[in-house]
């Protein structure tokens, strides 16, 4: 037991190179998708899709450091984030534009474009973008021009923690002091308020927040390729998009929130991983640690709601 | 069950909490005769249908079905006995066939086919056609209140209770129900027609019985009674006299003019029809109305929160509306009171939130209109009914709006809240907006008003200012 739990701190935030080669690698994409599902859930989308615009994003910016390096030399790199970030917001579009149209529930939509996102990513490592051997189901790896810096030769870390860390705190603040970040929550606490009253177009905030989320992920899969796996394969998110959403919710949807939530949810994943090396441990006690922790937080959530209630109503509902 | 089936209440009390919403009434069906319960909001028509139909079990009184002693338990008994009851807010699943719907409420198995064969039976036998295999949700609104008909003669029902039946079909619509219920009727079937429209009950009825604040103000065979009789028994006289009608001293300009005017209803709501009136400034007008005729389109569309269907209305620019459900429509409980004004005025520059503005005139306005709450950082949740009120309004007025329209402004507040209320909404008119304000109660709308609009059957039309005339016109007896 003992040895299980040293091998989880030492694997997550017991060294200098487990902390930044391990948990900090991982939670880049944890913070940015974390993020836009946080961004998503204030708007009162529940955009559970992360996942599959995070790998729309991974193939767009593999696309564009493979075969757009050759024309746009140093700007490859940029252009690739910028073709992954558009390409999670594309993929998010898809299940906006069923919901405001057709009235499909995004929890649903986003849940099964997760599928198709992963489906894709197969058949474009074994056809269009697979290595020119066509052994491996997997694209080449894109050339040094398209890659993210990474922090020195010692570490994995690499420049996206910055990006990562810099829109956290930029979202933070958009919801905070700009009207467009007021209406987003104002929709999402109340949209029948948000109209009446404040004659916000509900659709409109609703649909621009679910892009935006999308943006987030598909931004993080276009860090993932160009700054940790160079090369798209499956499998490339051990479900980031997944684990996002517990990010989100442990982070209590709030930004600057997501930045520790991440931390705590990559150093399990880490830790997960040495733990089973080291102490034979599976690492699915991890998610069993994660779910736990997920549980708890819910409920201390619906406890303080319920609590509030009965202060406001003067008695228990 | 037997061709003469009857069935009474005798001496029905219900109390819920300290509030007696039924006082020993007594009420009856017999076969061949339709009975109509007439009755304002809350005058317990829908309490006392529900203690026929085993919804409610009563404090004190019997029920007697063919002269003997009953007990519902639940509405099973009662519909094992031949009663249905076609619910106000239908009571069907939308994802379902006709079919399968009536099979869901069937005794014994679910058999589909064997419900789809009973549905073309009693349809065809009843004269209700509805196709067994059409999915609920995509029925109209009539068709889905023939749906409701169906399924309780389908289970055996000789005694009907129809809940405001025709408050959501068109006229023409509704003249066909009525025709249908006759021949119900003269069939030998019994039943109860819960309506506000007298002309309704005067046209179709054989016996009429009125409530009023739960008891049985009236009762008779239906030629005992006039339009008027009728009306002057649903409302009660004048609870006190008040100085004459005030006019108007001088309206000012024209504020909203509406030119045959048309409003769509919300689903399941009547609309407004070819509505022509101008409000001014200066004025309190006045919407009298009750419950489904059409007012909330009205208030909607005056709101500039729905567009009209046809005809013309010329809004000014700006327009407050203090929305009937403020915990829907007026308020975010989980913000911060200075939150909940920025709703309403963002107070942005380049898209920015200026929230140490917002802070100060939230705080000036919690002073000036004399909210009570700990601070402007207060979530609107911790507020009392009466101040979250008072802050809404005083969000509106705060912008010194040229057309007001609130909608219940008083609903859950006690007296000396209201009080302030109507001071405000004074002030504002003084102030010189057009006031729109609509209550459910008619004594809250003739005491604040300068003019009064009446709405039936999605008709607006301008009344004198007088109890008498208001009563009549919202029940269609003028």
């Amino acid at each position: 037991m003992m040895s299980a739990l040293y091998a989880l701190w030492a694997g997550s935030f017991g060294s200098w190179y487990a902390f930044t080669s391990g948990t900090l690698v991982r939670a880049v994409p944890l913070m940015l998708t974390g993020l836009g599902v946080a961004v998503a859930f204030r708007a009162g989308v529940f955009n559970i899709g992360a996942e599959g615009q995070l790998l729309a994003g991974a193939v767009a910016a593999t696309a564009v450091g493979l075969h757009g390096s050759g024309m746009l030399g140093p700007a490859t790199l940029p252009v690739a984030l910028v073709a992954g970030a558009l390409a999670g917001a594309a993929w998010a579009g898809i299940a906006a534009v069923l919901r405001v149209r057709f009235g499909v529930l995004e929890v649903i939509s986003t849940l099964m474009l997760n599928f198709v996102a992963a489906d894709l990513v197969s058949y474009l490592v074994r056809g269009p973008l697979q290595e020119p051997l066509h052994i491996y189901p997997q694209s080449s790896s894109i050339p040094a021009i398209a890659r993210l810096p990474q922090f020195g030769p010692a570490t994995r870390l690499h420049w996206g923690i910055v990006i990562a860390v810099v829109l956290v705190f930029v979202v933070a603040w958009e919801l905070a002091h700009t009207a467009a970040g007021f209406r987003v929550r104002a929709v999402g606490a109340n949209p029948s308020a948000a109209w009446a009253t404040g004659r916000v177009p509900v659709s409109r905030v609703t649909t621009r927040a679910f892009l935006f989320s999308g943006l987030l992920a598909g931004l993080a899969g276009a860090i993932e390729v160009t700054g940790v796996t160079y090369a798209l394969y499956e499998n490339l998110s051990p479900g980031y998009g997944f684990t996002a959403i517990a990010v989100a919710i442990l982070a209590g949807l709030q930004p600057l929130g997501v930045l520790p939530s991440a931390l705590v949810f990559a150093g399990l994943e880490s830790g997960a991983t040495a733990m089973q090396r080291d102490a034979g441990v599976p690492a699915a006690w991890a998610s069993v640690v994660e779910a736990g922790l997920i549980l708890a937080v819910v409920g201390v959530i619906a406890l303080r709601a319920r609590a509030r209630s009965a202060a406001a109503n003067g008695g228990p509902p | 069950m037997s061709d003469a089936a009857a069935i009474a209440l005798i001496g029905i009390t219900k109390r819920f909490g300290a509030v007696t919403a039924l006082d020993r009434v007594d009420f009856g069906l017999r076969a061949g005769r339709i009975h109509a319960l007439l009755g304002e909001n809350g005058a317990g028509k829908s309490t006392l249908m529900g203690v026929l139909f085993g919804l409610t079990s009563p404090d004190a009184g019997v029920l007697e079905l063919n002269g003997e002693a009953v007990r519902w338990q639940s509405p099973r008994d009662a519909i094992r006995a031949g009663i249905g009851m076609v619910q106000q807010h239908f009571s069907h699943v939308p994802a379902l066939t006709v079919a399968e719907n009536v099979a869901l409420g069937g005794r014994g198995r679910f058999d589909v086919a064997q419900a789809a064969a009973e549905v073309t039976r009693v349809g065809t036998k009843a004269g209700l056609a509805v196709d067994p295999m059409a999915r609920v949700a995509d029925l109209s609104v009539e068709a889905q209140q023939r749906l409701e008909i169906v399924r309780a003669l389908a289970h055996g029902a000789r005694m009907l209770i129809l809940d405001e039946p025709t408050a959501v079909l068109a006229p023409g619509e509704a003249t066909k129900l009525l025709a249908w219920l006759r021949r119900f009727a003269d069939d030998g079937g019994a039943a109860a027609l819960v309506t506000h429209k007298v002309r309704e009950a005067l046209a179709i009825a054989d016996d009429v019985t009125v409530l009023r604040a739960g008891r049985r103000v009236a009762t008779g065979v239906v030629n005992e009674f006039t339009a008027e009789s009728l009306a002057r028994a649903m409302f009660p006289e004048e609870r006190e006299t008040r100085a004459a009608p005030r006019a108007n001293p001088q309206p000012g300009a024209m504020i909203v003019s509406a030119e045959r005017l048309a409003v769509r209803g919300a689903p399941g709501e009547p609309g407004i029809v070819d509505a022509t009136f101008a409000l001014h400034a200066g004025e309190i007008v006045g919407v009298a109305a009750v419950e489904r005729s059409g007012h909330t389109a009205l208030l909607r569309a005056l709101a500039g929160l729905q567009t009209p269907g046809s005809g013309r209305l010329a809004l000014p620019p700006e327009v407050s509306f203090i929305p009937g459900d403020r915990h829907r429509d007026a308020l975010v409980l989980d913000f911060p009171l200075y939150e909940n004004l920025a709703l309403r005025h963002l107070g942005t520059r380049h898209g920015l939130m200026r929230w140490p503005a917002v802070r100060a005139r939230t705080s000036r306005i919690l002073e000036q209109f004399q909210v009570r709450a700990a601070s402007g950082s207060s979530r609107a949740r911790s507020l009392s009914g009466g101040n979250q009120q008072r802050f809404v309004l005083a969000r509106e007025l705060d912008a010194h709006p040229t057309l007001l329209v609130a909608e219940n402004p008083t609903r859950g507040l006690d007296l000396a809240a209201a009080a302030t209320i109507h001071a405000r909404l004074l002030d504002a008119a003084h102030a010189g907006a057009a006031v729109v304000v609509y209550s459910s109660d008619v004594d809250e709308v003739l005491e604040l008003a300068h003019r009064i609009l009446v709405v039936h059957n999605g008709v607006v039309r301008e009344v004198p200012v007088t109890r008498e005339l208001v009563a009549r016109a919202m029940v269609g007896a003028a």
